[in-house]
């Protein structure tokens, strides 16, 4: 047979099902790649080999029963270090939760777990989420398997450099201004940002509430759709979550790959016209243009004339969001305790252990949310940052009223070298320049491999409606159908 | 420095003009926490009644309990609020070991009821209580600091944190500033809360004991002198009873009169009520107030309560307790003046109770408001808390309707009912205290009486009946008093073959 891990997650599944190869198989081989690769790549922070080869083992006793196994039963899935799983150690990649072990599974844990899938363990991030290029993990960064010595993306590189490196099929990556999209691009994988509230926040560790979306990863759109269906869909335990079937994303994605898209209309933002992009970036999304041209889409231009806010607005209300989010790692129940030396007081060991836990960019934002938040500065920040996000709410309404989908670039710049962008915090914050409008708007996103510059992953970004994550699929199928997936050099 | 004699309330109230301003936070009954199934139960093991949200355990969110949203309506709705048709919670954020995730969920400029009032009866007369707000919030854990002399923080060794009560829906009560009470400033805070306290037991949300913290009420108060803007206020919190609301305000009213005497100025601060002193000494200053950052909270979709559906909790309503004590009055034959003394005792519903148990409205008023209110008021107590339930007092006047009890036996058992030795028949039987009925043990004590006063018997036989009191007595003593002296009496006369 022949290698199991470069399969698709669709492959997988098939040969599970039809007895060709067993989910221990399929998870032994996976377990042997990241103890081969990882060590380089470091896309793991966590590895669960026992947990994985206990479900695969169930998987397989479950199909010798003849019973009726799922789409994705038997599939080795990578998680996102922020999303809590029971008994299994959950950091956020942050030292502040060094050793936590949840005493309970997120919602969309406990659904990739009765799909039968195959937890590998947990995968490497910047701290809480917040960064671009996973340098700000309190683990070490991950290395992009495209090149070793660049960013991989973030913050969720260790997801996306687990399916480059062909460590896992399927990942979870969760996604509050970009973090799913912006590490599918420069790895040259596929990441989803489902409509906001499709999928269930319930046990992701909280950066920004009201932007967080749990979402899948995969190497081809078809396999992040499988996943996509697989974790989606409401849940009661999340207020935000919408209660609503879920878009059939799965049968979108296969309609796309027949790579007809006659009839349906896209839109190029006239602001994300490559101001600040890579020239390289701007020439593999214009040649994707004309793929998707040649395959039958109409495309125009859409002016969104607040999209040149979104940056700001998001490093207001990000920010602010946070900085009540995790006041909660004091120190006091869970997690990491520093200074507790019986002379101290309550409050000196709080202020030490986060001192001490949280890493720079994490106090930065917690600062600057702080500040936006004070009595006296709210209604200008955070006040202003919601009226403004309600602008961008109705650039997005507007242009949907004209076209089905929006597309772009995904981030303005390919896999750069580490330490390239740590001074400057604001060049950082460019690599979200694109993803970020989406995260205030609320509506799905996906980002799909459209070609390389300079040898390194371009991703294409299709925007979508909220709760029409349909269209997107669709269009990042046929786009895929059309210049095909990304493989990265041998490591 | 010379000493000065400390002014009197009278001469303070006199000068001086008192705001007040209440803030009662009150623990709804609901079955499971605001934005958890965890259940609510008082007094379980500490954190037995916990889970990841109540926690705040990293990725938990809450979702917020209807029935709290119902009954935060129906205590809008009963205080004559405005019901908003879109609001949200806010997170209140500061840091605190008691407050799992370093905010409280509350709700901040946008209440859930707002713009209400409240009619209170203070000395025969209505006050109208302008309420600002009622909100939905969650409450705080409990800590316990260890090792320490005061039991406060300062001090302690060790701090304990129990969870079970993080969570529990509360909803907090502001009045708007009560000005224009004059001297009868505590007495009016005191009638408020509760009338408060009548009105939400009487929609059954609540059980508001304020001795297990389920009412809970924070004191405000400011001087100025006539004519001037009002002054800077203070927080008194610690006021766990009816009697401490009013004790406080007095007591704040007095302090702050002798600052603004000696030409100090009035801190804004957080004060703390002691209930042995009845003094009030300084918490935390509120000057270089805490910022609270508050921002509506992104975990919870908006509250819009359906019109129609607050119109059906509107007409559901119970009857207020006001009414409900009208109608009392005139079944029980009450002047106004009596039922405002069994109003201002608190024994309403004491005495409904006990009524209600098979006593007569008489039998009932006599003992809540005489023994027991005496009893109360000697030990500081609330008269619900004095030690007798209405069952005890209904089946103890039961006893004395019987004839098992006289008077001044009934005042002993009662005591042993309060000393909780047990229900007043128990008590009866384990202290021989019943009225001896037996006719052969009586008629024994009134031959010896006979016998032992021949002049007197010569006396009554001849026709001088009122002698007889005289033997009477004589019985009653031999009897220890535990006869009933009307049958003595009768006994008497019959043995001496006079018709009474």
């Amino acid at each position: 047979m022949s290698d199991l891990t470069r399969m698709t997650a669709a492959q997988l599944a098939g040969l599970i099902a039809g007895g060709e190869t067993s989910a221990v198989e399929v998870a032994r081989a996976h377990l042997d790649r990241i103890a081969a690769v990882d060590d380089r790549v470091h896309a793991f922070l966590h590895v669960d080999a026992e947990g994985a080869l206990e479900a695969a083992r169930a998987v397989d006793a479950r199909r010798a029963a003849g019973e009726e196994l799922g789409p994705l039963a038997g599939v080795p899935v990578g998680v996102k270090d922020v999303v809590t799983t029971r008994g299994v150690p959950t950091t956020a990649g942050s030292k502040i939760l060094e050793g936590w072990r949840p005493p309970y599974d997120a919602t969309i844990v406990e659904r990739l777990r009765a799909a039968g899938t195959v937890m590998l363990g947990k995968t490497n991030m910047d701290e809480f989420a917040m960064g671009s290029s996973t340098e700000y993990s309190a683990y070490g960064p991950t290395n992009n398997p495209w090149d070793l010595g660049r960013i991989p993306g973030g913050s969720g590189g260790g997801s996306a450099a687990a399916l480059a490196a062909y460590e896992a099929p399927l990942t979870i990556g969760t996604d509050t201004g970009g973090s799913i999209r912006q590490p599918g691009a420069v790895t040259g994988t596929v990441g989803a940002k489902p409509t906001y509230g499709g999928t269930s926040r319930y046990g992701l560790i909280a950066f920004s509430s009201s932007l967080d979306t749990p979402g899948p990863c995969a190497r081809t759109v078809e396999d992040a759709a499988l996943l996509h269906a697989v974790i989606a869909g409401h849940d009661p335990r999340d207020s935000t979550s919408i209660p609503a079937p879920v878009p059939p994303v799965v049968e979108a994605a296969r309609l796309g790959a027949t790579g007809d898209l006659t009839g349906v209309k896209l839109g190029l933002v006239t602001q994300f016209a490559g101001e600040g992009a890579e020239p390289g970036v701007m020439a593999a999304f214009r040649d994707a243009v004309d793929a998707l041209t040649k395959l039958g889409a109409e495309i125009v231009e859409v002016s969104c004339p607040n999209f040149e806010y979104a940056l700001p607005a998001y490093y207001l209300i990000a920010p602010s969001e946070c900085s009540s989010n995790l006041a909660r790692f004091d120190g006091v129940r869970f997690g990491l305790r520093v200074g507790d030396d019986g002379a101290k007081s309550l409050e000196e060991v709080m202020s030490i252990t986060r001192d001490a836990g949280f890493g720079p960019e994490v106090k930065r934002r917690i600062m600057l949310g702080t500040y936006a938040l004070s009595s006296g500065y709210y209604d200008a920040y955070y006040g202003q940052a919601q009226k403004v996000r309600t602008l961008i709410t109705r650039d997005f309404t507007a242009a949907f009223e004209q076209v089905d989908a929006l597309i772009s670039p995904t981030t303005p710049f390919v896999a750069f070298p580490f330490g390239a962008r740590t001074s400057d915090p604001y060049q950082m914050y460019l690599a979200d320049l694109y993803t970020i409008p989406t995260n205030l708007y609320g509506g799905p996103a996906i980002s799909v491999p459209c070609g390389l510059s300079e040898g390194l992953p371009v991703g294409l970004q299709v925007m979508a409606p909220t709760m029409a994550d349909d269209r997107m699929y669709r269009v990042a199928s046929a786009l895929e159908s059309a210049v095909g997936t990304l493989t990265p050099p041998a490591l | 420095m010379s000493t000065t004699a400390l002014p009197t309330y009278d001469d303070v109230v006199e000068r001086y003009e008192p705001v007040i301003g209440l803030e009662t936070h009150v623990e709804l009954g609901t079955n499971t926490k605001m934005f958890c199934a965890c259940p609510t139960g008082f007094g379980a093991e500490p954190n037995t009644q916990v889970c990841p949200v109540c926690l705040g355990l990293p990725g938990s969110l809450p979702v917020a309990n209807r029935a709290a949203i119902e009954a935060t309506i129906r205590i809008g709705l009963a205080l004559n609020c405005s019901i908003a048709e879109w609001c949200r919670f806010a997170r209140k954020n500061y840091f605190y070991p008691d407050m799992p995730k370093n905010f409280q969920t509350s709700q901040y400029d946008e209440p859930l009821c707002f713009d209400g009032w409240l009619d209170v009866e203070v000395d025969g007369e209505m006050v109208r209580i302008g309420i600002e707000r009622v909100h939905l919030e969650e409450d705080t854990g409990k800590t316990l600091h260890v090792g320490g002399a005061t039991g406060r923080i300062h001090g302690a060794t060790e701090s304990l944190v129990d969870y079970n009560r993080a969570g529990i829906p509360l909803v907090e009560i502001v009045t708007k500033p009560i000005p224009g009470t004059g001297a009868k400033a505590p007495v009016v805070a005191r009638a408020y809360v509760t009338e408060l306290r009548d009105v939400i037991r009487s929609l059954g949300v609540s059980d508001v004991r304020m001795e297990q913290g389920s009412l809970r009420c924070d004191v405000n108060t400011s001087l100025n002198l006539p004519g001037e803007d009002w002054g800077t206020r203070t927080e008194t919190k610690n006021v766990n009873s009816l009697r401490s609301v009013e004790r406080a305000v007095r007591s704040e009213i007095l302090r702050q009169a002798a600052v603004l005497d000696s030409g100090g100025r009035i801190v804004q601060e957080t004060r703390h009520f002691h209930e042995d002193t009845g003094d009030t000494t300084s918490g935390r200053s509120k000057e270089t107030a805490t910022d609270y950052r508050y921002f509506p909270e992104p975990d919870l979709v908006p509250i819009a309560p359906d019109p129609a559906w607050v119109a059906e909790l509107k007409s559901a309503l119970p009857e207020l307790p006001r009414v409900h004590r009208t109608r009392l009055q005139e079944r029980w034959g009450l002047t106004d003046l009596d039922m405002q003394s069994v109003v201002n005792a608190g024994a309403v519903e004491l005495i409904e109770e006990t009524v209600a148990a098979g006593a007569t409205p008489a039998g009932a008023r006599k003992w809540w408001l005489g023994e027991l209110a005496r009893r109360a008021n000697e030990t500081g107590v609330e008269l619900a808390a004095v030690g007798a339930t209405p069952a005890h007092v209904a089946e103890l006047q039961r006893l004395v309707d019987e004839g098992k009890l006289n008077d001044k036996l009934a005042r002993t058992v009662l005591e042993g009912v309060v000393a909780g030795e047990g229900t007043p028949s128990e008590i009866m039987a384990a202290r021989g205290l019943e009225v001896v009925s037996d006719t052969g043990a009586l008629t024994a004590a009134v031959d010896e009486a006979i016998a032992a006063n021949p002049a007197i018997a010569d006396k009554v036989r001849d026709g001088k009946v009122a002698a007889a009191g005289a033997l009477v007595g004589a019985v009653m003593k031999t009897t220890r008093g535990q006869a009933d002296a009307k049958t003595v009496r009768e006994l008497i006369l019959a043995r001496l073959g006079v018709q009474g």
